[in-house]
């Protein structure tokens, strides 16, 4: 074996009308880690489908091991000793565990998949990979990042030589986080290396020992993590300064409460209880905590997605009753959902119509639908957004996630909401597309609206809250208030209050 | 990049304009001159001629819309085929029986196979609105011969032998139609209830209901004095809904059905339902992504039910209009339509798995349908062979039409 494991020499791939890859080479040396980055759209993706097989590259080579080859199946790839963690996870739901990951290669005794024998292997390759599970329990009843940890175990068990990881964080919490690094440092000790793509620089900084940085499809180059900071990975993915990661907020928000939540519990008895808070106007409120913090079944509730089983809320004053969507919306709220791919996006309808569902019948004359007023509002809002996208008649499907994000946005603005809700506004989306979306907020605090933030991300929830509300399993555990003195060790203290009470209860 | 040639969409119409009325040229000189074994041929091609630059003067006048110009390549020429390729194959299949046997050029044949396709298209029309919602509507048939009984049970002449029910006086036309078709909407309006409020799939709610309608029709079918006998003696202004015809030029043409306009009438209300209201949109929204639908504020549960209502309405119009044609019914009336309807609208482009679907598809859909169904009988292929054929239709359509969808 030559120095690198794995060569892809100026690979080119061509859609109609984008070049998506421009001659994007990259070399992993076997026994590392190997970041990946750059904004979203950058190829990063791209890339790595033609490594697994999905796309066919129109130009270059790949050479693995030493040998060039020509990969034209995610199943070759794997024979060849190429995995993957894809972003979005796609587990079947009501088959047990073991079979999802052992599907397509069971092992068998004559023609009969034999059961004992993958329970014992799942159980196996569990315990390598640190995971508690029963092989025979069934995949839908996992959470999303057990989920996670269990696909982490199935790219482990084809023995790959390299596994590509794509944001394989998104949905974890800090322990398990460190958990998947102590798994990436086995894997890595083993000889084995790893692609890893993450927007999160913190990650990259820590984990990886040579990072490649990609944007507009071109290779920008590769260097040794040791010699990189934040600031000069932004700096050469958006290919110009970004010295400022939010922008300046030049307004304060007005003591007028605008919303006010007294008592409020969930009907299901493990979701949120007896949370208090007030939003004012003008005020852009954080909701800090873990996953299952219950923030977002919080939030969903205001905005009358969920059940409630006790509970007041005033708006500007008075009480209202929110329980299903339209009496939200009629009150002035709008909800952006985290899932933007299950809950927010329409893939295969048009750019206009994903803009406009929200408010359709402000766009109605007597009940018939006006088209070019529609189209005239959706270009607008979509333009002062900045969406790019070539016209509104693309389907949603084919933006990057950062436009669907701000379609999405538009979308909620169209509806003129008092109180925007936003729910991890900028998971999975790139610097330059987070930058504005900031941006929008501040404007929107500015003419008087106010925000609600859930965000996972420590540096945003401290850069763009007034005031952050934490919350841990289900109740809210305190609130930080000072603006000029955030600090991220307070807000992981209140986050983890519960935990630690426990913790120390047993101990 | 493959060579490409932009033509300014002006020049392209007017290219098409002049095609067109070469074609109707042709028409009227063959009309002119003696044209013994060509039948109809001539007016058939005036009137293709008519239609090609009539598409070509929208295209002119569309241009705004449309985008100024017109790119000619390779993959334009290939993407074009793709979209079009049903059609084609139809065109290629009637070019065929036209040489096989001419005496199908004939504006008779024409306009019988547009009469033909009017109450299955009615029947397509109203599942496809189930079908965007990524459901299907089983129950689609036995809600036409539940209509048709119910109509013609309560609309026969007075001096009829055998009459459903003998001492009913004659009733206003109106009222047993709308009776049956409100039949029919109470039974959409349980389907609708059993997939909004349970979240029962569609395939397993309406399965349950079409079984219910054809007991429920069965049993009224059934009651004395009529004892299951099939429902004659229908009174002829009821009749008249499904067999006048217009223009009758005795010897010489055989008429437009009422059918016909019918049909158009409803395709275009169907068609400004779908596109121009918002329940319509809500339709395409809740198929393209219902969990999103609900996040945005759609009223889900209420357009689900909208959904199955209009369907049953159209189901029992179509069941008028089949009592009517025929002049009778029995409680085997509309047996198996759903699986022609959804056959006609899936051919037709409409998307299985929701968010999909076009009206002019639907169209189309039904009428290669019955074309198939006509040519084929008209050149005396057996009714087996034919349904051979129909099968390898619906699988081949379907796959051309996934397959621009495929991504590499």
């Amino acid at each position: 074996m030559g120095e690198y494991v794995l060569e892809m020499k100026e690979i080119t791939k061509l859609f109609p009308g984008v070049v998506a890859l421009d001659k994007v080479s990259l070399n992993v040396r076997p026994g590392t880690v190997h970041a990946l980055m750059g904004e979203n759209g950058a190829g990063k993706s791209t890339l790595m489908k033609c490594l697994f097989g999905i796309y066919q590259e129109d130009g270059g080579e790949i050479v693995f091991d030493g040998k060039p080859v020509k990969v034209t199946s995610s199943k070759q790839a794997l024979e060849m000793g190429v995995s993957m963690i894809h972003q979005e996870l796609h587990p079947i739901r009501f088959r047990p565990v073991m079979e999802n990951i052992w599907l397509g290669r069971f092992p068998k005794t004559l023609f009969a998949v034999n059961h004992k024998a993958m329970y014992n292997k799942t159980k196996e390759l569990f315990k390598q990979v640190d995971l508690d599970i029963d092989p025979s329990v069934l995949a839908g009843t996992l959470s999303a990042s057990t989920l996670q940890l269990v696909e982490i175990a199935k790219a482990v068990s084809y023995n790959s030589k390299v596994i590509i990881m794509d944001e394989p964080t998104s949905s974890l919490t800090e322990t398990e986080v460190e958990h998947l690094f102590a798994i990436i440092n086995r894997l890595r000790s083993e000889g084995r290396s790893i692609i890893y793509i993450s927007h999160k620089m913190e990650e990259i900084l820590k984990i990886s020992d040579e990072v490649s940085i990609m944007r507009d499809g071109k290779n920008v180059g590769t260097w040794p993590a040791a010699e990189l900071t934040t600031d000069l990975i932004i700096n050469r993915m958006v290919g110009r300064d970004l010295t400022n990661r939010f922008p300046e907020k030049t307004t304060q928000p007005s003591n007028e409460v605008v919303l006010k939540v007294e008592n409020y519990t969930a009907a299901s008895p493990r979701s949120f209880k007896n949370v208090n808070f007030e939003l004012r106007r003008g005020e852009i409120l954080g909701i800090g905590g873990l996953v299952g913090a219950q923030r977002t079944e919080l939030v969903e509730a205001l905005f009358g997605l969920r059940s409630v089983a006790s509970g007041v809320v005033y708006k500007n004053g008075t009480q209202v009753k929110m329980d299903n969507v339209r009496k939200a919306k009629r009150n002035h709220l709008a909800l952006l959902t985290e899932e933007r791919r299950a809950t927010g996006v329409f893939g295969i309808l048009s750019v206009l119509e994903n803009t406009v569902i929200a408010n359709q019948k402000e766009y109605t004359t007597a009940g018939v639908v006006n088209n070019h007023k529609r189209y005239k509002v959706a270009q607008e809002s979509c333009k002062q957004l900045n969406v790019k996208t070539p016209n509104l008649e693309v389907h949603m499907e084919n933006l990057s996630g950062g436009n669907q994000q701000k379609v999405l946005i538009a979308r909620w603005l169209l509806t003129n909401p008092d109180i925007l809700i936003l729910d991890e506004p900028t998971r999975g989306i790139d610097v330059g597309a987070k930058y504005e979306i900031y941006t929008i907020m501040l404007d929107l605090v500015a003419r008087g609206k106010s925000v609600i933030m859930i965000s996972s991300e420590m540096p945003e929830l401290l850069g763009m809250s007034d005031r952050i509300m934490v919350m841990c399993e289900g109740r809210v555990t305190g609130f930080l208030n000072d603006k000029e003195n955030f600090s991220q060790v307070e807000v992981m203290r209140l986050a983890t209050q519960f935990g630690q009470q426990q913790a120390e209860v047993q101990a | 990049m493959t060579s490409e040639k932009v033509i300014s969409r002006k020049s392209f119409s007017i290219a098409i304009i002049l095609i067109g009325l070469v074609i109707a040229a042709v028409g009227i000189v063959m009309q002119v001159l003696p044209h013994e074994g060509l039948y109809d041929l001539p007016i058939l091609l005036i009137m293709i001629g008519a239609i090609v630059a009539l598409f070509g003067l929208r295209q002119f006048f569309g241009s705004k819309k449309l985008g100024s110009g017109i790119s000619f390549s390779g993959k334009s020429v290939l993407q074009f085929v793709a979209d079009k390729a049903i059609i084609l194959a139809l065109l290629v299949l009637v070019v065929v029986i036209c040489f096989l046997q001419p005496s199908f050029m004939q504006v008779r044949v024409v306009f019988d196979i547009l009469t033909q396709s009017s109450p299955k298209l009615v029947i397509a029309l109203g599942i496809c609105f189930s079908l965007i919602i990524a459901g299907t509507d089983l129950s689609a048939g036995r809600m036409v011969g539940l209509s048709a009984v119910i109509a013609t049970s309560m609309l026969q002449t007075a001096d009829y032998g055998n009459r459903f029910f003998p001492d009913m006086p004659q009733l206003s036309i109106i009222i047993p139609i709308v009776a049956a078709i409100f039949a029919c909407m109470l039974f959409g309006l349980l389907n609708g209830f059993l997939v909004a409020q349970f979240g029962m799939h569609p395939f397993i709610a309406t399965l349950a209901v079409q079984t219910i309608v054809y007991g429920v029709c069965s049993l009224y079918f059934d009651m004395a004095p009529n004892n299951s006998q099939p429902i004659g003696g229908v009174r002829p202004d009821f009749t008249a809904i499904g067999q006048t015809k217009f223009f009758v030029v005795p010897k010489v043409f055989n008429g437009v059905s009422i059918l016909i306009p019918i049909a158009a009438v409803i395709c275009f209300v169907i068609w400004f339902i779908l596109n121009k209201t918002t329940f319509g949109k809500n339709v395409y929204a809740i198929g393209g992504n219902k969990e999103a639908a609900v996040v945005s504020g759609v009223n889900v549960y209420a357009t689900i039910l909208f959904v199955f209502i209009i369907g049953s309405l159209l189901y029992g119009f179509g069941g008028i209009l089949e009592a009517a044609r025929t002049a009778g019914a029995t409680n085997q009336y509309g047996l198996g339509y759903e699986t022609d309807a959804i056959a006609a609208c899936v051919v037709g482009g409409v998307s299985m798995t929701g968010g999909v679907g076009k009206i002019s598809g639907i169209i189309t859909g039904v009428l290669i349908f019955t074309v198939i169904q006509y040519g084929l009988q008209f050149v005396g292929i057996s009714p087996m062979w034919q349904q051979v054929i129909k099968g390898i239709i619906i699988a081949a359509a379907v796959a051309i039409d996934l397959s621009k969808y495929k991504k590499k």
